[in-house]
């Protein structure tokens, strides 16, 4: 009717209008960041070669990705960070002596088989660092286990490779282990900093604890998963793993050894591969715990982390439709119907 | 008094009352002419009562009920009719309007006064609302008298009203409240007797200190009725939180706020409910927040209804360079406008006015990464992720099977979304596709 000449184009779009500042690329780059500790201790632990092998497994993963993307004509996903993400968590997750086609293969077969060919990110079924690092295995049985020694401090053995904590545990018990270490705070300790034989980024438990308080801290991930998984772990470690009968396990050694810590706070708790309901995704910490434990007390390897947490991914959408959060007026329904 | 209440989930939007909140209601100048649409409520439209080239006065009616759940309209100024078409409305339809010309004189007719309305009985209270064309004004403009006139069998004990004002920006509430708390006390009472209840609790959230302290001293003397601070939390205004966070009772699913004995009125219906007892009065203005970075000079004004929005605007001095999204309504809930030209209606809160840099555009999004945010705030406590899932992949029963009929559209799962999916659009094309 009127003043036509001075409104603007307005834009029309459905409520709501305003949005919250997350966004995937600010989740996923703070993820990255928050693995930075660990990375900083590979380094320290196994030498510049640790730089190597992770940054291969970041820059060929991000290519894989760009370069499937655009090959199909699709717009290129590697600013969200999760193809990084990816190849950052391949490189953490691999032994530090690795020949350059291992982290070539790994990404390929994570990020273009595990995700992109299932539709990208959203749309995979298993995280696929892990699933890359499962065919690593595999594939290359004897190349990914081959352990070095953290050249820091370490010096038990004067053999430039070695066996990792739980690798000793499985073959010679407890006591074995301890005598490695010369005492049991001494095992502790180098346990606590990362001093020991392992995949790159899974040592230092205590720069891993750092990056996971950050994701806590900014409620990027909660501590349903990873802390059910943990004290599963620590519970079934303890009433089974000991030498004397049930009940008298270390539940320490195994909290802190192998793959747990980076796979419980970072790995467990994609959000792709997870279960997204809160009651569920303790369901499915309590599962991986159990299968971790299974693995490492009567598998046929030493640990059991990666295989679990891929087991427990399949799991995940039938945890999620099993278990719905409680809904608003549900209660009272219940009630009555009961009546 | 009492404890802050509140309800399960939700989320904490920035609010940006501060631009209005200080703001006191000004009256908007008398409009050269007002559009009123014959449907401004939930219900049968009105039936217009006047033609072409009749003269009107302020506050006659000029469409009459046409079904229970119907509500009159009125004429909020004295002028001629020009026009009866259909004319674009703040929610986006074209609905029959009647066009008025101000003669300029603002004649009114003769309102029938009650001083001594305590004495009137529930049906004499009804009928006054129904006349006066009351409407629920916090948004869905539901008949007031048809939420007062419950079925036999539902015992209603709780008068509830809603001081919440959990939308972002709008303040119009939080004028009203700080500067009528007298009037809504008298509404809300005249509310409780029309219903034979006894019990009335106004929920106000705790970012209006000087709205909860100016409510507090109106009911110094009243001992059936209580001041509830809220927590600052979207969307505790919602009907079903705000039972919830005050009595604790939950609405059951797909129920009504009577199934658990509560009715629950917004503070502008109060003061309405008042006007329209004590004075005979219409309603036929209204307290609307004029809002947002791309308003030159925010405010809480007293509007007709029936006033096109330019011309409110224009009396807060137009449009800032840049400005690109008008809503009618708060951020979470309200209309994006077309155009300027559609007038202010019973439900409109506010008009808020977007600048460039505060405007989110909801073009771009992925796939859902499943990260559970959606879930962890939906105050229905349904899964948002696999609603908008199924709702993208065209499972539109499997969507209702997971209770997508509970969702209110609140907005808050796609508030929180990273990876920005548009949801509430998934929700409305999901219902749309299958009945409840
Ligand atoms: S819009 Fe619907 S699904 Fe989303 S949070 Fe609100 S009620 Fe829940
Ligand atoms: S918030 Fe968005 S991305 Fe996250 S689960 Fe919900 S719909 Fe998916």
């Amino acid at each position: 009717m009127a003043t036509e000449a001075k409104t603007p184009e307005l834009i029309v779009s459905v409520s709501p209008h305003v949005r919250g500042d997350e966004t995937v690329g600010r989740i996923m780059w703070t993820v990255n960041l928050s693995l930075l500790p660990a990375f900083i201790m590979s380094v320290y632990y196994f030498g510049p070669l640790a730089a190597y092998v992770t940054g291969l497994c970041i820059v060929t993963s991000v290519l894989f990705e760009h370069f499937y993307q655009v090959s199909l004509k699709k717009k290129s996903t590697i600013g969200d960070g999760s193809a990084f993400l990816t190849g950052l968590l391949l490189g953490l997750n691999l032994p530090p002596s690795v020949p350059f086609y291992i982290p070539v293969v790994g990404s390929l077969v994570a990020i273009i088989i595990t995700k992109l060919l299932f539709g990208g990110l959203g749309y995979n079924i298993f995280n696929p660092a892990l699933i890359g690092r499962a065919f690593l295995l595999i594939s290359f049985p004897k190349l990914m286990t081959i352990w070095s020694e953290p050249t820091a401090q370490f010096v038990a053995l004067d053999a430039k490779t070695t066996a990792t904590p739980l690798g000793i545990l499985k073959e010679g018990g407890i006591a074995k282990l301890v005598e490695v270490f010369g005492d049991k705070t001494d095992l502790y300790m180098n346990l606590l900093m990362g001093s020991r034989a392992g995949s790159l980024g899974e040592t230092s438990v205590i720069a891993l604890l750092i990056g996971a308080a950050l994701l806590m801290y900014r409620g990027y991930i909660t501590w349903h998963i990873p802390f059910s998984f943990l004290a599963t772990v620590g519970v079934m470690a303890w009433a089974l793993g000991g030498d004397s009968g049930f009940f008298t396990g270390d539940p320490l050694i195994h909290l802190l050894s192998g793959g747990l810590i980076l796979g419980a706070f970072f790995m467990a708790t994609d959000y792709v591969t997870c279960p997204s309901i809160r009651k569920g995704q303790i369901i499915f910490g309590i599962g991986c715990g159990a299968i971790t434990m299974m693995i490492r007390l009567k598998g046929g390897f030493p640990e059991g982390v990666m295989f679990a947490i891929l087991l427990m991914n399949c799991f995940a959408p039938l945890i999620d439709r099993s278990v719905k959060a409680r809904m608003f007026g549900a209660i009272k329904e219940k009630k009555e119907q009961k009546k | 008094m009492s404890k802050t209440a509140t309800f399960e989930r939700g989320i904490h939007p920035k609010y940006h009352k501060e631009l209005a909140s200080e703001k006191s209601i000004a009256r908007a100048a008398l409009p050269d002419r007002i559009v009123v649409p014959v449907s401004q409520h939930i219900g049968a439209p009105a039936k217009p009562e006047v033609v072409i080239g009749d003269e009107v006065k302020r506050g006659q009616v000029i469409g009459s009920t046409t079904g229970f759940v119907s509500s009159p309209i009125h004429s909020s100024i004295s002028g001629k009719v020009i026009a009866i078409a259909d004319f674009p409305t703040s929610v986006g339809k074209m609905v029959q309007s009647i066009v008025i010309e101000s003669d300029g004189k603002d004649e009114p007719v003769v309102f029938n006064e009650n001083p001594d309305y305590a004495g009137l009985s529930p049906d004499d209270i009804k009928t006054l609302i129904k006349d006066a064309g009351i409407v629920g004004m916090g948004g869905a403009a539901f008949p007031t008298n048809v939420k007062l006139s419950p079925p036999k069998e539902k015992r209603i004990d709780t008068v509830i009203i809603n001081g919440a004002e959990c939308e972002p920006y709008l303040t119009a509430d939080h004028r009203l409240m700080a500067e009528h708390p007298k009037e809504v006390v008298e509404g809300l009472k005249i509310i409780m007797k029309s219903l034979g209840v006894k019990e009335g609790h106004i929920g106000i959230e705790e970012n209006k200190p000087d709205a909860i302290e100016a409510m507090r001293s109106a009911v110094a003397c009243e001992t059936d009725i209580k001041i509830w601070p809220l927590e600052v939390k979207y969307p505790q205004g919602a009907e079903k939180m705000l039972i919830r966070a005050i009595k604790g009772r939950e609405v059951p699913s797909k129920g009504l706020p009577m199934d658990v004995g509560a009715v629950v009125q917004n503070v502008g219906t109060a003061l309405a409910v008042y006007e329209a007892v004590r004075f005979g009065k219409p309603l036929i203005e209204r307290v609307v927040t004029i809002t947002g970075t791309g308003i030159k000079e925010p405010a809480n004004m007293m509007v007709r209804i029936g006033t096109l929005m330019s011309d409110v605007i224009e009396q807060c001095g137009g449009l800032v360079e840049g400005a690109v999204k008008v809503i009618s309504g708060g951020p979470m809930m309200g209309f994006a406008q077309w155009t300027l030209d559609v007038p202010v209606v019973k439900g409109t809160s506010g008009i808020l006015v977007m600048a460039h840099d505060e405007y989110v555009s909801s073009d771009e999004y992925s796939a859902c990464i499943r990260c559970g945010s959606c879930i962890d705030v939906c105050p229905m406590g349904l899964n948002p992720s696999i609603l908008s899932i199924y709702a993208e992949k065209g499972f539109f029963e499997d969507a209702k099977e997971n209770n997508l009929f509970d969702c209110f559209e609140c907005g808050s799962c796609a508030y929180v979304c990273p990876a920005k999916r548009p949801m509430v659009q998934f929700m409305r094309l999901a219902k749309s596709q299958v009945k409840p």
